[in-house]
């Protein structure tokens, strides 16, 4: 009645082809994710020095990145990279490069709002307690920026894990290839795409549902 | 470094020859003209999407703030669960592969139809949650003053809810709105003709890929500040003094 055939779904079948896949996903998100905030904080820090020399380029980056698609900077990476350093580069080395400068830009917003969400009046304790910029920043600022994000961050990060789908365009080998070549190998490529939705929507679900509680246990504290 | 063959756009798709003034006439196209054709593609789809995508978002988003309707809010919030959970990738494979297997009668439905209603249910779950926070960020005596003016639910939404909440969500309606133009990038993967399809085999027939991806990058900017543009326009004109400027400042 369904059309479907459900005799492909077996675990031997995804352990084969899917986790691979999944264990890239995973890493690609987590890597992104701590290297987007740094650099983001970098950059945060960057618009936020006001300096024109500091602030300019920052902006022009993160406004750059975030008016063209992800798809495009995907592939754009894919065709600059080679040609800056010289050699061919993976798919999987060119997405996580990708990922790292592009969520940069998004992360570098949320750490903006979080630094503007201390008061100035940490900002001059820590001043005068004697403290340098760079202490000030790395002991009273970031903490607490970091900590009022979080929910953000993490928020970010579910999109960022969904959008990890999309290195599909340059063919590296994610959760959703997993999935894909599962299908295309067996004849079942509804079937996969299927169990794919399926397989993102709990993991999305079970992050959001565990952003919503860190959420809540911050509220309380603040 | 690479020479940037800028005359690449000039050239005819057939046969790679030169054509002046960049616009090949008959059966004959430039790859400037393609570009423009599929830039056609991606506003198409973008524009449709977002119209499909306000529709149900705002059914949506009205139906989880209905008072004493617990089962309508429920669907609600399970339509808004499940079209934010699932990549759009793997949405519009849904909507392009899995669907017309399972109903057969959509096997007829053109790729264009398909990939407008996978952006446009994408979007359509984030408008709901956007209208749902503007009408729950309205003072709860909007609704009280309604009901006590007699009208019904219906009204009370039509007349005094809904014209506020679609003023206090602009700014995040034109960002979604921007998105949704980057988003439709995404429809490549099933070969719909429009920008970023467009570069893939563009690219690859005439090895000029960096002009060509130079010249895509510059429609999507140029789409999106449009769409920037037209969206604060709108704000503009629809602006009730005092009330969404107090409102609107929190965000950018």
């Amino acid at each position: 009645m369904l059309n479907l055939d459900f005799s492909f779904y077996r675990w031997d079948l995804i352990s084969t082809y899917v986790l691979k896949g999944f264990y890239f996903s995973v890493f690609l998100t987590f890597v992104a994710t701590l290297g987007g905030v740094f650099f983001g904080t970098l950059l945060a820090l960057m618009r936020l020095s006001g300096r024109k020399w500091l602030d300019m380029p920052a902006a022009a980056y993160v406004d750059g990145m975030r008016s063209v698609p992800l798809v495009m900077v995907i592939l754009g990476f894919f065709l600059l990279v080679p040609f800056l350093i010289g050699r061919p580069i993976g798919a999987e080395a060119s997405a996580v490069v990708t990922f790292i400068c592009f969520e940069a830009a998004y992360f570098s917003e949320i750490m903006r709002a979080g630094i503007q969400s201390i008061p100035r009046g940490q900002v001059f304790a820590g001043q005068a307690v004697g403290m340098t910029y760079a202490q000030n920043m790395r002991l009273v600022i970031l903490p607490q920026a970091f900590r009022n994000m979080l929910p953000v961050l993490m928020t970010q990060t579910i999109i960022l894990f969904q959008d990890t789908s999309l290195v599909y365009a340059i063919g590296a080998y994610d959760l959703l290839k997993g999935f894909e070549t599962a299908g295309k190998n067996y004849g079942r490529p509804e079937e996969a795409y299927l169990l794919a939705a399926v397989v993102y929507f709990v993991l999305c679900v079970a992050l959001s549902s565990a952003v919503r509680r860190v959420h809540k246990k911050i509220a309380i504290i603040r | 470094m690479a020479q940037l063959h800028w005359d690449v756009f000039c050239q005819n798709t057939l046969d790679n020859e030169r054509v002046a003034g960049c616009f090949a006439s008959g059966r004959d196209q430039t790859y400037l003209q393609w570009m423009l054709h599929a830039w056609g593609w991606t506003v198409s789809v973008s524009l449709t999407a977002l119209l499909l995508a306000l529709v149900f978002g705002s059914i949506v988003g009205i139906l989880r703030t209905l008072p004493d309707n617990p089962w309508l809010v429920r669907f609600g919030n399970a339509w808004v669960e499940l079209f934010r959970n699932i990549p759009l990738l793997v949405q519009i494979f849904l909507w392009y592969f899995v669907l017309p297997k399972i109903i057969t009668p959509m096997k007829d439905l053109p790729p264009f139809v398909l990939v407008v209603c996978a952006l446009g249910f994408f979007t359509s779950a984030r408008i709901a949650e956007q209208l749902r926070s503007g009408l729950q960020a309205l003072p709860r005596g909007q609704r009280h003053a309604g009901m006590a003016v007699g009208f019904s639910t219906w009204q009370t939404y039509r007349y005094v809810l809904l014209p506020m909440a679609y003023r206090v969500i602009m700014p995040p309606l034109t960002s979604e709105s921007m998105n949704i133009f980057k988003n439709s990038a995404v429809a490549f993967a099933v070969s719909i003709p429009e920008l970023t399809q467009f570069y893939l085999q563009a690219g690859e027939e005439t090895s000029a890929q960096i002009v060509i991806y130079i010249g895509v990058v510059i429609l999507y900017v140029i789409s999106a500040m449009a769409v920037n543009r037209v969206m604060k326009v709108i704000e503009r004109k629809t602006r009730v003094p005092g009330f969404v400027a107090a409102a609107g400042s929190g965000g950018h």
